[in-house]
């Protein structure tokens, strides 16, 4: 099988002379590493620059409101189904009458949790989801916890806040796929 | 020896002890920056500006680590091997000229710890007992894996020694002198640096070089694929940092000892039409002063370009197989060497001073033909299964 066009067949043939004097690869081989001593380095200096990971990369999650402000999670269960490390857990409840401006349908969560210590970012809840409420936001990073009662994220902490809507790019404007050195390359 | 000599002494001894320190520092954080760099990476950059405080923060973790020494190690002798490997790599700089000499009132001074006529066997004798420190903390530390790279340690230095003096004969010869201020005085013009008259020479007393500090390719004794961690095995805390320190020093005076025995020293081309415009426009005191201080900073140069080589070489070329370092010492360096110093003593009889260029040519020669005589290699097809 082969995988690249870079192999090389090795040989156990008898050494010649030039080759036995060790010099000229010496040499050969200090010019090959002095060429990399000038190049220029792709480190990016990470908590300082950070790189634009994609449109399609899966952070943070968070659980949308709908364009009058309403909470689109209905508790259906879906995505603490399709969840495969079960890190998702929620308590449905009824609409009371007066907060339709706060629940879009009659059946909401009243509790929403993800254990962020189980969550892989897989993104299977944001597939499963009927009502586009949870999604896995590209921009945003879960932070690192210190504590263990910091782990479990509620709704307080998932559900979007009004002055800060998460806006994700249609797929049909999204351009290059991420892989493409184009959109990797750009740091932000 | 009058007290203002003495005292002048005094300090030039330790300043070139105080430098040697700090360029042996420095080299650590040099290794981690070239290193990165030949490797496509950066390197450290957080401590300080450009990661220039990294060898005091190295340093500070040493010193806080715990100090351990093995229960079944023997106690004195574990701690006294990194006292010698010290003691012996911080000796060595003693004997080497960094630079012409310095004039005040009626007095010249020499730009140089002590001036012994005998200062090539000082460094020799040094640099032989530099194996002891390793030898003993290898033995003391009770473990397999030390011993094993003592051992290894013990033979490579001998090996390699028997080369590295054969290969200095030939400049001794040439210069009729052991001092090294007298060796680096001979080679006051460009085309009489030993690099041109001993360049067979110059390639031995290099490799021997690397073998005797301890570095790759010849680094062996601490060979962590196969002894874990070799001679230092056992050590922790800032007897290991002795360790790893004596060899940047070690390798500062290797450099040192090399620019002085083959690339002139503190000469520089065109150096006495610089000095001597020096002393007409400053003073024949200030001009000659600068001009020492001019030809000592050529110096520093060219000791940094070799640690840099040192640096170069470490991440270029793999571990040597032992048995291939073996043969390496023996069965080619060793008979070159004798060759070198046979070709140089017939050159010397009919006073011609670049004779042993003739092996040069010759082995150069010998390869050329070789590699026109090897019946081309089919090229590698590729396989495809």
């Amino acid at each position: 099988m082969q995988l690249t066009n870079r192999s090389k067949q090795v040989s156990n043939k008898e050494m010649t002379m030039a080759e036995k004097m060790y010099l000229p690869a010496i040499i050969s081989g200090l010019g090959i590493t002095i060429r990399h001593f000038f190049r220029k380095k792709p480190t990016i200096q990470y908590p300082e620059v950070k790189k634009y990971l994609g449109p399609i990369y899966r952070g943070h999650h968070v659980l949308k409101r709908d364009e009058q402000g309403r909470e689109r999670c209905t508790a259906c269960g879906l995505c603490a189904v399709a969840c495969p490390a079960e890190a998702i857990s929620m308590v449905a409840a009824e609409r009371e009458k007066g907060e339709e401006n706060l629940y879009r349908e009659e059946k909401y969560a009243a509790v929403y949790e993800i254990n962020m210590l189980r969550c892989i970012f897989c993104g299977l809840c944001e597939e499963a989801c009927p009502k586009q409420a949870v999604y896995l936001r590209h921009d945003r990073m879960v932070p690192v916890f210190l504590e263990r009662d910091e782990v479990i994220y509620g709704k307080e902490r998932l559900v979007e806040k009004a002055d800060d809507r998460y806006v994700r790019v249609a797929n049909s404007e999204v351009k290059t796929t991420p892989t493409e050195p184009s959109l990797t390359r750009a740091a932000t | 020896m009058d007290l203002t000599v003495l005292l002048v002494k005094g300090l030039i001894i330790l300043v070139i002890f105080g430098i040697t320190l700090l360029i042996a520092t420095y080299s650590t954080y040099a290794e981690r920056k070239v290193a990165a760099f030949l490797q496509d990476r950066i390197g450290p950059n957080r401590a300080g500006p450009w990661g220039l405080l990294q060898p005091i923060a190295d340093a500070g973790k040493m010193f806080f680590k715990e100090d351990f020494i093995p229960s079944q190690a023997s106690k004195w002798l574990f701690i006294l091997g990194p006292c010698l490997a010290m003691l012996t790599a911080l000796m060595s700089s003693a004997v080497i000229p960094f630079g012409d000499s310095i004039k005040f009132g009626d007095y010249t001074i020499p730009l140089q710890a002590i001036e012994i006529n005998i200062g090539v066997l000082y460094i020799f004798g040094v640099v032989s007992l530099g194996v002891y420190g390793i030898m003993v903390g290898g033995w003391a530390s009770n473990n397999k894996f030390s011993l094993l790279g003592a051992i290894r340690a013990a033979s490579q230095n001998i090996s390699y020694e028997i080369a590295l003096g054969l290969s200095m004969i030939a400049i001794l010869m040439m210069t009729g002198s052991l001092s090294v201020r007298a060796i680096v005085d001979q080679q006051a013009t460009f085309f009489e640096w030993n690099i041109f008259t001993q360049p067979l020479g110059f390639i031995i007393f290099l490799t021997c070089a690397f073998a005797e500090c301890n570095r790759t390719p010849f680094d062996l004794p601490e060979c962590e694929t196969e002894l874990v961690g070799g001679y230092h095995t056992e050590y922790s805390s800032m007897k290991l940092g002795f360790y790893l320190f004596s060899e940047y020093i070690n390798m500062f005076v290797s450099s040192a000892f090399i620019s002085a025995l083959y690339f002139g020293g503190f000469h520089y081309p065109f150096m006495t039409e610089v000095s001597a415009a020096l002393e007409k426009g400053l003073g024949v005191i200030a001009g000659h002063n600068v001009a020492t201080a001019i030809g000592t900073v050529f110096f520093f140069g060219k000791i940094f370009f070799f640690i840099f080589f040192f640096m170069w070489v470490r991440w270029t070329l793999p571990r040597f197989r032992y048995d291939q370092l073996m043969n390496l010492g023996w069965k080619t360096l060793i008979p070159l060497a004798i060759l070198n110093v046979v070709i140089t003593g017939a050159g010397l009889l009919y006073d011609f001073k670049y004779a042993t260029w003739s092996i040069a040519f010759v082995m150069i020669g010998m390869a050329v033909v070789s590699m026109a005589r090897t019946p081309k290699q089919p090229q590698a097809v590729p396989q495809r299964v």
